[in-house]
């Protein structure tokens, strides 16, 4: 055991608490400054956890088939990018992005098709709550068998997983909009398809992106765990699962960071797209 | 007539009928092929109405028609011991126990993490941009890796799946927690000030009381995430035992029925999970004078 470097970690952990216990009493001067400090702090804490991981696997000499330290992660990820990014491209460009694109489309149509329908919104919408909480993942031995070891068979899982999300929050956004404003509507002679463009759509918006933000880490998901089911010999799923096999935890680690790299850009990406779409949102105006 | 069409009863009935013939066909136009291939090998004519008899009863079908599903799984269920290894009561159980044991982890943490954030300025400035980041790691496709780690230090069983269903319940109780324990108004805070009540007294009095439907609605959300958990945790080690191991065995073998029975078992357990939330929700939201 090397006692400099634990006792290093933990030392650069509490004088990183202390920090962060001064920052975060420190006054803004300014709107810049704030945007400053709400970043410096949890980047403070993100860098202490990776120093307290290095420290101690390093320290009390972690085998590193059990947990590698963070700087043998990254070697790794940096010499073996090739790789990463054939698998990326298999499981994030091709099945993520289409089932979810495909799944999210299809959710919001048939919302707005029964939306006419209370009848058929009485008896989907229970089910779609329910389906919503079902293990549905659990279809992917089903759909690898149904569209073949390639990517389809992947964006099919994603599809599901996506779709009852999305009709749900569609559904319960079309709702949304008060009546006060949907009489303005009939007052100005609009007709089902004006209201729904102009005054509904918008209002559901903010639940639309709900649903588009869970179904961003769904579809990863869902693709990532449908490779452990089959798959052509290329895949973020199918590295994972087989590397785990032969020991080489560091190279799983890589793909998980990735991973984990993709998985919030995406995120970000749907977050920002709702910050421009919905600036008139109270939660966005506010903050 | 008028009335129970309002309710919520006859439409999902007859959304359900129609999933249900849906369902039929399919499973005739997915096995149909098989049937004639097979026909067409032994030089004869399949007519219609055999070739229907046909596609509802193979063994490994493509697509397997609901009454088989149920039949295996009354068969599995019922005419099956309880601990027999061909039980899928046993399966459930395997997994409803790690299910379990992750799921009050997992909410203890979340609490206990929210009633932190809570109170710290500096642990809501730093945690809690990470505890969202953390559900971007698909741990769910982690998983694998964990329980093979975890297996290497010793610790075998329930506890690694446990810990998968742990990492992602904790989540919606944390987001759910800090709103709820954040939910009393300023009013009320003022109340509790001119009392001069301490902060623990503050807590217990006043701030958990108010979480306390925030508490079950997020525990809705985790226990059927934490069952999801435990099921992917299963998958990956060769597992012996459990909903997971019934799911990938049936997907090596091809043993459709069993994949499809496994999951309804899965679906289930998932409503049956969230019901009891539920249930507990609304005795304790009574219990503390909620009128309905």
């Amino acid at each position: 055991m090397n006692t400099t470097l634990v006792l290093g970690a933990a030392l650069f952990w509490l004088v990183a608490w202390a920090a962060n216990e001064w920052l975060v009493r420190l006054r803004p001067s300014g709107p810049l400054t704030a945007r400053a400090q709400s970043i410096a702090v949890p980047l403070l804490f993100g860098v202490t956890l990776l120093v307290i991981w290095e420290g101690f696997t390093r320290g009390f000499a972690v085998p590193s088939v059990l947990l590698p330290p963070p700087s043998a992660i990254w070697a790794r990820l940096v010499s073996s990018v090739p790789t990463l990014w054939a698998d990326f491209r298999q499981t994030f460009l091709k099945a993520v992005l289409a089932g979810y694109f495909l799944g999210c489309g299809l959710g919001f149509v048939v919302a707005i098709l029964i939306d006419r329908s209370p009848f058929l919104q009485r008896g989907l919408l229970p089910l779609g709550n329910f389906v919503s909480a079902l293990p549905i993942i659990g279809i992917a031995p089903i759909m690898v068998m149904w569209f073949g070891f390639d990517w389809q068979s992947k964006a099919a899982v994603v599809v599901v997983m996506t779709f009852f999300p999305m009709l749900v929050n569609t559904s319960a956004g079309l709702a949304a909009a008060g009546h006060m404003e949907r009489d303005l509507m009939r007052t100005y002679a609009s007709g089902y398809w004006q209201t729904l463009l102009k005054l509904r759509l918008p209002a559901a918006a903010p639940f639309i992106f709900n649903a588009l933000k869970i179904n961003s880490t769904l579809a990863l998901i869902g693709a990532i765990v449908a490779e452990f089911f089959g798959t052509p010999i290329v895949g973020m799923g199918f590295r994972i699962s087989t590397e785990v096999g032969r020991m080489n935890i560091d190279m799983v680690w890589a793909e998980i960071a990735v991973a984990a790299l993709a998985g919030s850009l995406f995120y970000g990406v749907v977050a920002l797209t709702e910050r421009a779409v919905t600036f008139w949102h109270p939660s966005v105006r506010g903050g | 007539m008028r009335a129970l069409a309002q309710g919520r009863t006859v439409p999902v009935m007859a959304v359900v009928a129609v999933i249900v013939l849906i369902w039929y066909a399919g499973t005739f136009f997915l096995n149909a092929p098989f049937e004639r291939d097979q026909a067409a090998r032994a030089g004869r004519e399949i007519a219609f109405g055999e070739l229907l008899e046909r596609t509802m009863a193979q063994e490994r079908p493509v697509l397997p028609a609901p009454h088989q599903v149920f039949v295996e799984l009354w068969d599995t269920t019922v005419n099956k011991a309880v601990t027999s290894r061909r039980s899928l009561v046993y399966h459930a159980w395997v997994t409803l126990s790690a299910t379990l044991l992750g799921f009050a982890i997992g909410t203890a943490l979340g609490i206990l993490l929210a009633i932190g954030i809570v109170h710290n300025r500096a642990m809501d400035k730093s945690v809690m941009p990470w505890v969202i980041a953390s559900q971007t790691v698909p741990i769910l496709a982690v998983a694998p890796m964990i329980i093979v780690v975890l297996n290497a230090i010793g610790l075998s069983g329930l506890l690694p799946k446990a810990l998968i269903s742990t990492y992602l319940s904790f989540f919606p109780v944390v987001v759910g927690m800090v709103k709820g324990l954040r939910s009393p108004e300023a009013i009320h805070l003022d109340l509790m000030r001119t009392y001069n009540a301490s902060r623990s007294q503050t807590l217990w009095k006043l701030r958990w009381p108010a979480a306390t439907p925030f508490l079950f609605t997020s525990m809705k959300v985790a226990v059927a995430i934490s069952l999801v958990g435990a099921i992917v945790g299963e998958l990956p080690t060769g597992a012996v035992a459990g909903l997971g191991a019934r799911l990938l065995t049936g997907s090596y073998y091809g043993q459709t029925i069993q994949i499809w029975s496994a999951l309804f078992m899965a679906a289930a357990l998932a409503a049956c999970l969230v019901m009891v939330v539920g249930l507990a929700q609304t005795m304790v939201m009574r219990r503390m004078g909620e009128r309905p």
